[in-house]
């Protein structure tokens, strides 16, 4: 069971890596008014398969200079970080690797350790540019998870629990099949002086952001704090190729930098995936109930059936795809922060708003129950 | 089975950090052990401590020493070493604390101990975790001592905020 969900997981992330990667080109290439791949395959759909296949082949090198053991052991320890990770998504109601209780915690803190093969990895380059990479990415990372950990901490305020997949039932129309959550409601915007009880209708009006629109704020938080987590742009100093090369990876080359690289998109698919589940209603539909047209109920399937393990990837699956096209987005229309806007933005703009949601989610939900 | 193997890697990485020279390897080897003992945290139901021994150590205390050590390095050109100052009195300290530590564990008696009598029943219950029975002790039986490590915590920040300060000189 424990190795089916392994090749599950790895496999699933495979997949998205690879859309993620020919659809990075791709975006890419329309924003800039370009056709990006278009020879390998139908519109250049193999262009990701190739590049996989040409890295493979490469040589691997290892500078002389470089501190081999560090050096060889920096891409596993940051590609098992992220990966372990994926150990705690729930993919639909009755599908989820690791149901531990306290999910979000743990993945906060494995992620920390992908900080730590970082610093290995420029460390055991003995480059300059991968040292100064290295030491941005981690002073980037650890500060914004300090904003990041505040907006899942409103969450989990809200949801009164750690467990993703708790938190996954809470936002939808099966929410009272969860064993513990029997009795609970859910009101129209966390309100319940409102009157208008959500729990049968399901769809949009359960998903966390609407049963309590404080946490659309922090969502947003949440994800330019992720974008920062995962050295993208417009946070992308640590591997600002004008100044810096690539950063924390220069000296990599074949498969050691493959590693690095689906490490990168993993980590991009993770916090996407994280985002879908505590704020954008993981795997339930969007489509409320309305009277006898229960549209929730259709596209959700029973859990334990086929029809909800199918019903729940494909929303999961298709929300995170729309958000890291957001992430994509990004990256094609800001310019790269400097440092000491990277550093304002997340001590002085998003930590004292993240700071403020907490103290606000705590009121909230003493408005929900 | 499992406990075995993480208290081995806990204690051949915890004597590698002792005995290398190089403070780099040391940090490393620290966080192999801090590692094996959030393992053996997850083994005995301490799922919340793991993570946090995960949380606080290796992504908080370990990146500073790392950086530290990084930052430091390398003034002429080679990597730090650590040297051996007070053999004696290090020596004098572990072998008190072995033989303190030795002789409360021959004096106990385990067979009789109420806790390992109830090991063998559902530790968790109906809970799925920790988190639930550590949050209730802290804010009844042990409240006090939470806020004044909270207040400690206070302190210490604005302490580095205010050494971190640009101080304007007096003419």
């Amino acid at each position: 069971m424990a190795l089916l969900a392994f090749v599950l997981t790895i496999s699933l992330m495979l997949l998205i890596v690879i859309v993620v990667v020919y659809a990075e080109r791709k975006v890419a290439a329309f924003m800039q008014d370009r056709l990006g791949p278009t020879e390998a395959g139908p519109y250049g759909t193999l262009q990701p398969l190739l590049d996989v296949l040409k890295l493979l082949q490469k040589e691997d090198i290892i500078p002389a200079a470089a501190d081999k053991k560090m050096f060889a052991v920096a891409p596993i320890l940051i590609f098992a970080a992220v990966f372990a990770g994926f150990a705690v998504i729930p993919l639909s109601p009755s599908l989820v690797p690791a149901g531990v209780g306290i999910g979000v915690f743990y993945l906060l803190a494995i992620i920390s350790l992908d900080v730590i093969g970082l610093l290995m990895a420029g460390w055991g380059s003995n480059n300059k540019y991968a040292m100064l990479g290295a030491m941005r990415s981690v002073a980037q990372i650890v500060s914004y998870e300090i904003p990041a950990g505040l907006a899942l901490l409103s969450v989990v305020m809200i949801c009164q629990s750690l467990d993703f997949q708790e938190i996954s039932y809470q936002q939808g129309v099966l929410m009272n099949l969860f064993p513990g959550l029997e009795q609970e409601q859910n009101w129209l915007f966390g309100l319940k002086a409102l009157g208008f009880e959500t729990t049968t209708v399901g769809g949009l009006t359960t998903w966390n952001i609407f049963r309590a629109p404080i946490l659309l704020v922090a969502f947003v938080i949440y994800f330019i704090a992720s974008l920062a987590e995962c050295n993208r742009a417009p946070f992308d100093i640590p591997e600002a190729e004008s100044e810096l090369v690539a950063g924390f990876h220069v000296e990599y080359s074949g498969f050691r930098f493959a590693t690095f690289f689906l490490a990168e998109y993993a980590m991009m698919v993770l916090v996407c995936l994280v985002a879908v589940i505590l704020f954008l209603g993981s795997w339930n539909t969007p489509l409320p109930n309305f009277g006898p047209l229960a549209l929730a109920n259709w596209t959700t399937g029973t859990p334990g059936g086929m029809a909800s393990v199918l019903w729940g990837g494909f929303w999961l699956i298709s929300k995170t795809l729309v958000l890291l096209f957001v992430q994509l987005w990004a990256r094609w229309t800001y310019p790269r922060l400097r440092v000491d806007q990277l550093m304002h933005l997340c001590w002085k703009v998003l930590t004292p708003i993240a700071i403020g949601l907490v103290l606000l989610a705590g009121i909230w939900r003493l408005l929900m129950v | 089975m499992l406990f075995y193997l993480f208290a081995a890697l806990a204690t051949i990485s915890g004597a590698y950090m002792v005995l290398t020279r190089n403070l780099l390897y040391a940090a490393f080897a620290l966080l192999l052990t801090l590692l094996s003992v959030a393992g053996i945290f997850v083994l005995l139901f301490a799922d919340f401590l793991a993570v946090i021994q995960l949380m606080v150590y290796v992504g908080g205390v370990l990146v500073l020493i790392l950086f530290g050590i990084m930052l430091s390095s390398r003034v002429k050109d080679k990597s730090v070493l650590s040297e051996n100052v007070n053999t004696g009195w290090g020596i004098a300290v572990a072998g008190l604390l072995l033989l303190g530590l030795s002789y409360t564990i021959l004096q106990t008696n385990y067979v009789s101990l109420p806790w390992i009598e109830a090991a063998d029943t559902d530790l968790l219950g109906a809970q799925k975790s920790t988190v639930q029975a550590i949050g209730i002790k802290l804010m009844t039986d042990v409240v006090l001592p939470f806020e004044l490590a909270s207040l400690l915590l206070l302190i210490a920040l604005m302490g580095s905020a205010y050494i971190a300060t640009d101080k304007p000189t007096k003419l």
